[in-house]
């Protein structure tokens, strides 16, 4: 640098730090932001894709009444203060809950925001004609009226000890009742212009969007806060893959941010390493595991295979799952696979702090011996080709997951560790739009589960675990009788179980929630349906000068935008 | 054209005679000096994936967790990859399952082209509905056609042969299945013109049966062509190999071959070069061997050309 860029470098510098202190931002100051989403959005409107990339694309222009930072703490977004029993918000029977809309709220095209969209947004997400990907976030609504322009009462058919569901996080923000009032039920998938540029109160409005390519989006003039966005414009780019969408942020500096970068710790250090931008990561509840099946997965049994009728000829041997989970040395897995981005865990249920069980840590010591003992005690000898057996059957699994150089690595490590114990393995990798496609006419769902144990991470959204808990009910059991559809793939089924879900569903108090969580995570851990491998957390890159970024696995990523600006 | 015919039939009649075809035929290639590099190089390379796993003695599949992303060393000529495998043991390993690929899919694909081509270009009723069929085989796009092959047969196969021979089976099958379609188009050209030749009517008007006029006088002369794409074939049998690998269909993922190896370490270039290095050497250098072999042996086979 010569001695003049030197000096001007110091002196935007200065100008920087005065503009800073005097906390004179001002809207649309600092240029474009350049994003990229390696899943590219198809449409920008939640309530018909339940994709991560549409929701968090949409949530630059839709706004929740309110939404989980990035603690996993509520704050009011459109409101003043979270309607609770303590200020009265939320009535006695907790079948109501109350909102009132902050004053001075506005749509991007100028028109004040009514509790009137709030209604409408209901009723678009559950018109029956409708087919609403977010339908679960309105369970158990009977009633949403607006009592006034800024209050908006919402009343359940039986007490909803978290009354969270409807308009708070990220999936379920608020549509303009101006704009989607005739593209209701079945009209709401032809609305192409409004599913592509849906109007909303955030600090982004849309400019242009290519399906499945590109999205332009320009700071919104009537956005609440004066000084906010920072950012004229906004580039969201979807395509190619993680690895190049990691390198496009920390190794070229084309884009500012890139989202969900499941690749390889040494690669992404590697790539960080040329200090165009950092690693962000965060946790929340996703947590990769090993589902166990429960069921006797042969082809031989035909249309039956799969199915409860046939119990797995070794797997519902406790003995047996508890030895595969202590013969896994889980920090291996972290290291080679997730880096700071993982942990090891021995909970399905891992976060929020209060719901996470300790009674499970044995699993985090690496034991090979007593898992011998376990299987030696159990009865299952050791074979002449290093398999144990018993009884004429050997302990043979067939283990299989997604493509993904992650999860084959994975894969490949856990083979290794069970082969030591006298376990053969298989290993099986299926395309990932075909794993997870739920493709009726595909035997390789992850549903049909036609394997011994299959390998993915699921979470849930926001804070609470009980429809999460709930699925692994005797009535979430997948068979060919529900179309395979139900969460529940070890096709574990307890009447204790079934008993504690729905007391769950009744039970308001946050201690004995929690109490109650702990124990069907413990449960489950117990019977060895599930065996948790990595609490992981979001992996995303940001540009080194794009700051305000706050790292979120609550809500959407980019929750928090507006604040984002351009460090000088 | 009269010098083909004589000397097959040189050949075929004439079996003390000083110089045998074969002999020609040899002594044509040798001259072959790519052809000569290309067998040096491709019989290298098998002779190493049947006797260096003996002398290199890592098991592939084991990974030694703290020895990860290394560089090449006494230990590991060829580095290591990320989970800490040998890269050396990996590529001797993987290269027997994709040249016996490469091998065993040829052999499908000649068998199929042959016959079809033969038959088709001798007996004109048969030689309209072979060829429809032969363009039906052209239009069948092999990666959905593999998916659901795969999808039909996987568990089947597996039950039946083990997973490994299962799947091994199960993609010669498709590659062999898919490929065979040029050599039958060309074998049909051939035989459609060597049929009307004088050999052949001199044969039939003394009554020869058409097999062993098919065996004893066309076989030997459209034994060129052939030779010559069955070396293609074995190269393009291990690229579609290596592409299926890529795409993360075929073997399971523990089971090397060089297109998974490559697949695998594409990510890692930029950390441990070896890891596309090797694989991708030993696979150019396959096919570019092979190629030049079948270079040669078109020159050596072809009497026109043989003996200038």
């Amino acid at each position: 640098m010569t001695r003049i860029g030197l000096l001007m470098g110091a002196t935007a510098l200065v100008a920087a730090g005065a503009a800073y202190a005097d906390g004179h931002s001002e809207r649309g100051s600092d240029g474009q932001l350049n994003i990229i989403y390696w899943q590219a959005p198809s449409l920008l409107n939640p309530y018909l894709s339940g994709g991560t990339k549409e929701l968090e694309a949409a949530s630059l222009v839709l706004e929740p009444l309110a939404r989980y930072d990035e603690t996993g703490t509520m704050v009011p977004w459109l409101v003043d203060e979270i309607p609770t029993v303590a200020n009265g918000g939320v009535s006695e029977d907790l079948t109501q809950i109350t909102w009132t809309i902050s004053e001075g709220i506005m749509w991007s095209d100028g028109t004040p925001l009514t509790a009137a969209d709030a209604v409408f947004t209901w009723q678009y997400c559950t018109d029956p004609a409708g087919g609403c990907a977010q339908l679960s976030n309105y369970n158990g609504v009977s009633n949403v009226e607006a009592v006034d322009d800024s209050t908006i009462r919402i009343t359940f058919d039986e007490p909803k000890p978290f009354p969270y569901g409807p308009f708070v996080g990220a999936q379920s923000p608020i549509l303009q009742q101006a704009q989607f009032a005739d593209c209701t039920g079945e009209a709401a998938p032809t609305c192409t212009e409004e599913n592509f540029a849906p109007i909303g109160t955030g600090p982004f409005i849309v400019t242009d969007f290519k399906a499945n390519d590109v999205a332009t989006f320009e700071a919104n003039e009537n956005y609440r806060v004066a000084s906010q966005p920072a950012f004229a414009t906004v580039n969201f780019k979807g395509g190619g893959d993680a690895a190049s969408a990691a390198r496009s942020v920390l190794e070229t500096g084309e884009f500012d941010y890139a989202w969900n970068l499941q690749v390889e710790p040494e690669i992404l250090t590697q790539m960080e390493a040329a200090g165009q931008g950092e690693v962000v990561s965060a946790f929340g509840t996703s947590v990769e595991r090993l589902m166990v099946n429960f069921t006797n997965p042969s082809a031989d049994l035909g249309d039956e295979r799969g199915t409860v009728a046939h119990p797995h000829p070794f797997l519902t041997d406790t003995a047996v799952t508890r030895a595969l989970s202590l013969a896994i040395e889980r920090n291996i897995l972290v290291e080679a696979g997730y880096g700071a981005a993982g942990r090891p865990t021995c909970n399905v249920l891992p976060a929020p702090e209060v719901y996470a069980s300790t009674n499970n840590d044995w699993c985090l010591e690496y034991n090979p011996d007593e898992a011998n003992r376990l299987l030696d005690e159990a009865g299952w000898e050791m074979g002449d080709d290093g398999v144990r057996v018993k009884d004429g059957v050997r302990l043979s699994v067939l283990y299989q997951t997604s493509t993904n150089s992650v999860r084959q690595g994975t894969q490949a490590l856990i083979k290794q560790m069970w082969e030591a114990i006298g376990v053969e393995t298989e290993l099986r990798n299926i395309d990932g739009s075909v794993f997870f496609g739920g493709d009726q006419s595909s035997p390789d769902t992850f549903q049909k589960f036609f394997a011994d144990i299959e390998m993915y991470t699921n979470n849930f959204d926001g804070t609470d675990p009980e429809a999460y808990m709930g699925n692994w009910a005797c009535s979430e059991i997948p068979s060919p009788d529900n179309l395979w559809l139900g969460n529940n793939m070890p096709r574990f089924c307890s009447e204790e179980y079934d008993a504690m879900v729905v007391e769950m569903s009744q039970t308001a108090a946050l201690e004995d929630r929690a109490a109650l969580a702990i124990a069907m995570n413990d449960m489950l851990m117990d019977a060895g349906a599930i065996i948790p491998l990595i609490h992981r957390g979001g992996v995303s890159a940001r540009a080194a000068s794009l700051e305000g970024v706050k790292m979120n696995e609550w809500d959407s990523e980019l929750w928090n935008i507006a604040e984002w600006s351009r460090a000088e | 054209m009269s010098d083909q015919t004589r000397i097959v039939a040189e050949a075929v009649v004439e079996e003390d005679a000083p110089r045998s075809l074969g002999r020609d035929v040899w002594d044509q290639f040798t001259r072959h000096k790519g052809a000569m590099a290309g067998t040096a190089v491709f019989l290298f390379i098998v002779l190493a994936v049947i006797f260096g796993p003996l002398i290199h003695t890592i098991d592939p599949t084991y990974s030694d967790f703290r020895a990860r992303n290394q560089g090449m060393s006494w230990a590991h000529p060829m580095g290591t990859d990320n989970l800490g495998k040998d890269m050396l043991a990996q590529v001797l390993q993987g290269g027997r399952t994709s040249l016996l690929v490469g091998v065993v899919a040829m052999a499908i694909a000649m068998f199929f082209g042959t016959l079809v081509g033969v038959l088709a270009g001798y007996f004109r009723r048969l030689d309209g509905p072979l060829m429809r069929l032969t363009d039906l085989f052209l239009a069948l796009p092999i990666l959905p056609l593999l998916l659901v092959i795969i999808m039909l047969f996987r568990d089947t196969l597996r039950s039946t042969f083990g997973p490994e021979t299962g799947i091994f089976l199960l993609i010669v099958f498709i590659i062999g299945i898919t490929s065979w379609m040029q050599t039958a188009r060309i074998v049909r050209g051939d035989v459609l013109a060597l049929k009307e030749r004088e050999f052949v009517l001199a044969a039939k008007s003394i009554g020869t049966p058409a097999y062993r006029i098919i065996l004893r006088h066309i076989m030997p002369n459209i034994l060129s062509p052939i030779m010559v794409s069955a070396t293609l074939g074995i190269a393009t049998a291990i690229i579609t190999e290596s592409a299926l690998s890529f795409l993360g269909l075929g073997f399971p993922s523990d089971f090397p071959t060089w297109g998974r190896l490559l697949y695998d370490g594409a990510n890692f270039m930029t950390i441990t070069p070896s890891r596309v290095f090797w694989p991708g050497l030993v696979l150019s250098l396959t096919v570019l061997s092979v190629n030049y072999i079948g270079d040669g042996l078109r020159d050596a086979l072809d009497p026109h050309i043989r003996g200038r």
